[in-house]
């Protein structure tokens, strides 16, 4: 039976007003690692990063592999949210805040750790483009100065596309609280009424932000790819790194996604509204990834493998045969071969089914960032100058607390905002679930209008 | 502020409540403006929601993309200039490169115009306080009139109800 509209608010509003045991044991871990993870990296600021395990020629490690992770994580959101947004899916509505709330969250820990890897994070600033006393400009022409702007536009837009759709619900808190939950609501929602001029901005914003957010995402991640397929490293400098990279942050995006709204599903009691077709529709979408995961893996090594280029293949073999195999196989069992059976076969695209395939998504695609990263860069053009890379307990720590962070932020703020857009679960309760219909010119058919939903 | 309104369980019913205030104005003195619609979610198809449809916030979209563009490329071409890099003979203003960087300044430009337009658009923030109440929150729609005229509340009571409202309320601002 479909819940009412007063139903969908209180069932939305509970996790705001109370909150059980687990929920705070929860908070408290997530908390626990990221403050091991500050920890961490308070050590690293007073002994140097020469507390990491990075060496010539392994420059980059764990830093950029949780980097290029995490931004991979953030299109989760905002892109399969604007997608479904501009597809007009219905199904869409009690999991694009999820998703957006990963988007956020993700890109803003993506965000931190290069500033961690530069050693001295208080000079960060260095990479806004100012008029200063040094004379310095950012350069242009570097893969890291086009990060800095993709990210930080990507940043914004996504808190923007997270914010617009929150302001009614937060207007729905603030007429449901009282004191000074009352009072923080009200800042919040900025005075939102709900007048039909207010929900016309709203929805015709939402539809810009949705056309100008899918580009930006696709975007974002092309550049972080270019951060390696411009240097001339072998198995790097590839011109099919840009929707590879796009491909696998679509896929380890969604699988995010799909392990959150298990979470959210069982921990708030979302059963009624996270159902089992939300997860049906996004394993589909994961298995679909999976597919073209796998094809463009396949089309990089044999182009490698076929050109038979000594320094590609050094790197070919590194990751195929010897010191990196483990890792390289558990990734295609991790992407490929677990996934794949699990969502392609109905009954087993069950909620655990796809919480256990994207478990497995999850850390295939953090071991095919590794394995872009460490096997290229101590294999090189020179085999005298080859070397390997170990973490440190330094690198581990904040690599988990990175976890703990998303864990935390993701907890906290379904504390503070209703993890499902109240007002657009409302929307669905409209005859035909909300699409807008009106008589056709004969009186006897609906036409379903287009436009922004 | 005071509002005299009426709760209304759907949109067609706050359709005739709107349409009956209207007709009303001219004879119980009041400005169509005055006339306050609010629910708690947006219902498409109907007059009072469609003819507050603006397709304005889109050229300023396309104008603060354009800016944020003309920005990037002015951050990038002047300050490549005025810096003496030494690019043996290659391009001082790289096209492909700059291009990146303009690329997302069109599009920082155009959300940034879209959030300022919605936020213009839709009157936000506004602390002054609103009218409002908690049957909203259970799939209500308000219709009413903002500051009706004293001498004219007992007909604005008959025709909200007349329209088919569950309830008709007198309130201040929330």
């Amino acid at each position: 039976m479909q819940p009412t509209a007063e139903q969908i608010e209180q069932d939305l509003l509970r996790p705001l007003f109370h909150s059980s045991g687990k929920y705070w044991v929860a908070v408290a871990l997530a908390a626990t690692l990221l403050l091991a993870g500050v920890a961490a990296f308070g050590y690293q600021l007073y002994a140097g990063i020469g507390v990491w395990g990075l060496n010539s020629p392994v420059f980059w490690g764990f830093d950029i592999t949780n980097f290029v992770f995490w931004i991979g994580i953030s299109h989760a959101g905002t892109l399969i949210s604007a997608i479904l947004r501009l597809t007009n899916a219905t199904w869409r509505r009690p999991v694009t805040r999820c998703a957006e709330a990963i988007t956020v969250f993700s890109v803003l820990i993506g965000a931190i750790i290069p500033l961690c890897h530069i050693g001295r994070p208080w000079l960060g600033f260095w990479m806004i483009p100012y008029p200063n006393e040094r004379h310095i400009w950012p350069n242009f022409r570097s893969p890291l100065a086009w990060d800095f702007f993709a990210i930080s536009t990507y940043l914004t837009g996504s808190t923007t596309f997270l914010y617009l759709p929150t302001i009614p619900d937060f207007a729905t808190v603030r007429d449901a609280s009282t004191g000074l939950r009352r009072k923080i609501y009200r800042i919040l929602a900025l005075g939102w009424q709900g007048t039909p001029r207010q929900w016309q901005r709203l929805e015709t914003a939402m539809f810009i932000m949705a056309v100008v957010i899918v580009p930006v995402a696709v975007s974002v991640h092309t550049i972080v790819s270019w951060d390696f397929a411009m240097t001339p490293v072998p198995m790097w400098h590839s011109s099919i790194f840009g929707p590879y990279f796009v491909a696998g942050a679509i896929f380890s995006g969604i699988a995010a996604l799909i392990l959150a709204m298990a979470l959210l599903r069982k921990f708030l009691h979302l059963e009624e509204y996270l159902r089992p077709i939300h997860f049906q529709n996004l394993g589909k979408l994961l298995l679909t990834m999976s597919l073209l995961w796998f094809y463009f893996t396949f089309a990089e090594r044999l182009t490698a493998w076929y050109g038979n280029s000594p320094p590609e293949m050094a790197v070919f073999w590194e990751s195929i045969r010897k010191q990196f195999a483990p890792l390289f196989w558990t990734m295609v069992v991790c992407n490929f071969i677990i996934p794949v059976p699990i969502l392609a076969i109905k009954r087993f695209r069950t909620i655990t089914g796809t919480a256990i395939a994207s478990c497995t998504v999850v850390v295939g695609m953090w071991l095919e960032r590794f394995l872009i990263v460490v096997p290229a860069l101590g294999h090189k053009f020179l085999p005298y100058s080859w070397g390997t890379y170990r973490p440190t307990w330094v690198e581990v720590t904040l690599m988990a607390s990175s976890f703990g962070m998303m864990a935390l932020l993701y907890l906290l703020f379904s504390k503070f905002v209703p993890m499902i857009s109240i007002w657009e679960m409302k929307v669905g309760l409209q005859p035909h679930g909300g699409v807008p219909v009106v008589a056709s010119a004969d009186g006897k058919h609906e036409v379903v209008l287009e436009g922004p939903q | 502020m005071k509002a005299l309104y009426g709760l209304y369980p759907d949109a067609a019913g706050a359709q005739r409540a709107v349409n009956s205030l209207r007709a009303a104005t001219s004879e119980l003195k009041f400005d169509p403006k005055q006339i306050l619609i609010v629910s708690g979610e947006p219902h498409e198809g109907y007059e009072f929601t469609d003819s507050q449809h603006s397709s304005i916030p889109y050229p300023w979209a396309v104008l603060g993309a354009v800016v944020g563009g003309t920005t990037g490329y002015l951050l990038t071409t002047l300050s490549q200039k005025s810096y003496p890099l030494v690019t043996g003979g290659m391009s001082l203003t790289p096209a492909w490169t700059n291009g990146i960087i303009v690329y997302e300044m069109v599009m920082l430009g155009a959300i940034l115009t879209t959030l300022v337009v919605l936020l213009v658009g839709a009157g936000l923030p506004n602390f002054k306080g609103v009218i409002t109440d908690p049957d909203i929150g259970k799939g209500k729609i308000l219709v009413g009139v903002v500051d009706p005229p004293v001498n004219s509340q007992q007909e604005l009571e008959r025709r909200l109800l007349l329209a088919g409202a569950s309830q008709v309320k007198q309130s201040a601002e929330g």
